[in-house]
């Protein structure tokens, strides 16, 4: 089984969750740029994020095997903030590099002016670099919340067939589905969605268009949610053929709207030429190629 | 040993624009996926780098190639707020996809003729592997040691195709004694081949300072019963070779050696 998890926090999560989540099929995420819990309190520090996503966050990524690409943008929780919202005028340069699938999270979290302009403008950035968008609906108040997201989006530059909107649930399903946006759901532990509902909303409205995320953060998460809706789909007769088409090809055709999408891991091994023992070995289990001494 | 790649897309699973490993003729099958990798950027004259790269690119690459050098030739300074070459050096990924990228890149920077502020700029706002391009780039465009600042800054992250990448030709020739041999000492710590080195016998012969930290990690490995690395007694054999004159050793009065 392969698995891609359209929406994780990578950063936030440790080496175990990699190699648990190899294990488990999954060897493709894309991790949207988002909110880290404490606010930020100046542009500089959205600036060493950007570049720990297209850096740092993939050599690890490819270390256990798993592609990764990212998706960039001021967070809607942090557009409210005056000192942070300078950094959409730092987008531009990075929307053109080859890691960046789509412009997200963008969107809305208490639905206010400052929040309406920046998703605004950077739904005209994805439009304007060719990438589709990657769109939070609320936590709170969340109908009017995604019929004011699909407004918005409507009266954009950018189709909604090039938006995938997400964290949807049983009271925004349709109306999100008959908008002919992407369908996003973040299966959670306890919140939000999980496997039993995402399975009886697989069955009400069709696989077409659905993507199902981890959404795995620094907050109570599991990065395995993914392969434990995968299974119970399985378990309640959905094929191996709907499972590949929800968490693989799906996400596949819609981050591949941005052109952008190699879903080949480039080996991190700077010996993968083949002419060396591995080294930092444990004693006692062999580490994955190109795996570091922390010590270093 | 290498970890089992990611499965890539199928093509039937494929949606337009997913990139699996297109860009390249057939001719790259002869030459292995990684022949214009490694540090061959480094090495290779530019000029026999773009024969090579334009022989393995498949026609939309190469097209794409050439238009991206005659734009880097036509206007090497910056248009607006970016200019067109260092757009272009973002995009090469994804246009002569990943295996060709670094030979695209370092051309796309020789040709621009980017200076030591240029190189540092798109270094410093450079994904890891545009990073790694202006490591390669370096010996081909600077004589000096102005860009020595990004060798260190590469050298202080635990990636390691950066970390190869910094002991290229021109951290070869500009790192002083101290940071030099603490990079060879990083490579035996974090698994980069010796092999990717630049000068590594001329700079390792009759360097008794680097043989004592060598015979230390040997030490302390063995120590902690785990092996030692077959790469530290290749480079402690090369100390031990013929005393010369040391390179830009650290101490002045030459005490070490």
């Amino acid at each position: 089984m392969r698995i891609f998890d359209p929406h994780i926090h990578m950063t936030s999560r440790t080496t175990d969750d990699y190699e648990a989540m190899y294990a488990a099929g999954v060897r493709a995420v894309v991790e949207p740029a988002f909110w880290l819990g404490q606010p930020r309190t100046s542009p500089a520090s959205f600036l060493d994020y950007f570049d720990s996503l297209l850096g740092w966050e993939p050599f690890r990524a490819a270390q256990y095997g798993i592609a990764h690409h990212c998706t960039l943008a001021l967070n809607p929780k942090e557009a409210n903030d005056p000192r942070c919202t300078p950094v959409l005028d730092e987008l531009p340069r990075y929307l053109v590099k080859d890691n960046v699938v789509a412009v997200g999270e963008i969107g809305y979290d208490s639905m206010t002016p400052a929040e309406d302009a920046a998703f605004a403008a950077q739904l005209q950035l994805a439009a304007d670099h060719g990438l589709p968008a990657l769109v939070h609906t609320p936590h709170r108040d969340k109908l009017a919340g995604l019929r004011r997201t699909l407004d918005v989006v409507r009266e954009s530059a950018l189709p909604l067939d090039r938006v995938l909107v997400d964290h949807l649930n049983e009271t925004t399903v349709k109306e999100a589905k008959d908008s002919g946006c992407w369908l996003g759901f973040s299966v959670y532990p306890d919140t939000k969605m999980d496997e039993e509902r995402m399975v009886a909303i697989l069955r009400d409205h069709g696989p077409e268009r659905v993507l199902v995320n981890s959404a795995a953060d620094w907050g109570k998460s599991d990065p395995l949610k993914t392969r434990k809706v995968a299974d119970l789909m399985l378990a309640e007769g959905f094929t191996e053929d709907d499972v590949d088409r929800v968490l693989w090809r799906n996400p596949v055709a819609f981050y591949g709207l941005s052109g952008r999408l190699d879903l080949d891991v480039t080996a991190t091994d700077a010996t993968h030429e083949g002419n060396s023992i591995l080294r930092g070995v444990p004693r006692d289990e062999p580490r994955p190629a190109g795996v570091p001494d922390t010590e270093a | 040993m290498t970890r089992p790649r990611a499965t890539p897309a199928t093509p039937e699973a494929d949606a337009a624009g997913v990139q699996a490993t297109a860009h390249t003729s057939g001719a790259e099958a002869a030459d292995g996926p990684t022949a214009a990798q490694g540090t061959t950027p480094a090495l290779t004259p530019p000029a026999e780098l773009r024969r090579r790269l334009t022989e393995l690119l498949d026609g939309a690459a190469r097209a794409w190639l050439d238009q991206a050098l005659d734009e880097a030739s036509a206007h090497p300074g910056a248009h607006g707020p970016i200019s067109v070459w260092e757009l272009r050096l973002a995009e090469a990924g994804r246009r002569c996809g990943p295996v060709h990228a670094d030979a695209a890149r370092v051309l796309i920077l020789h040709t621009a003729h980017a200076d030591a502020d240029a190189l540092t700029r798109v270094y410093f706002q450079g994904t890891a592997d545009e990073r790694r391009a202006v490591l390669h780039a370096l010996p081909h465009l600077l004589t000096g040691p102005d860009a020595l600042p990004l060798i260190e800054d590469a050298l202080r992250t635990n990636d390691t195709r950066l970390v190869a990448a910094a002991l290229g030709p021109y951290g070869a020739r500009h790192l002083d004694a101290h940071a030099w041999r603490h990079a060879v000492l990083k490579c035996l710590f974090t698994g980069v081949g010796l092999d990717h080195v630049a000068d590594l016998a001329r700079r390792a012969r009759g360097d008794g300072e680097l043989a004592r930290m060598l015979g230390d990690y040997a030490e302390e490995r063995t120590a902690a019963g785990r092996p030692v690395p077959e790469d530290l007694r290749r480079v402690l054999a090369l100390t031990e070779s013929a005393a010369t004159p040391a390179h830009g050793t650290d101490d002045p009065h030459g005490k070490e050696s």
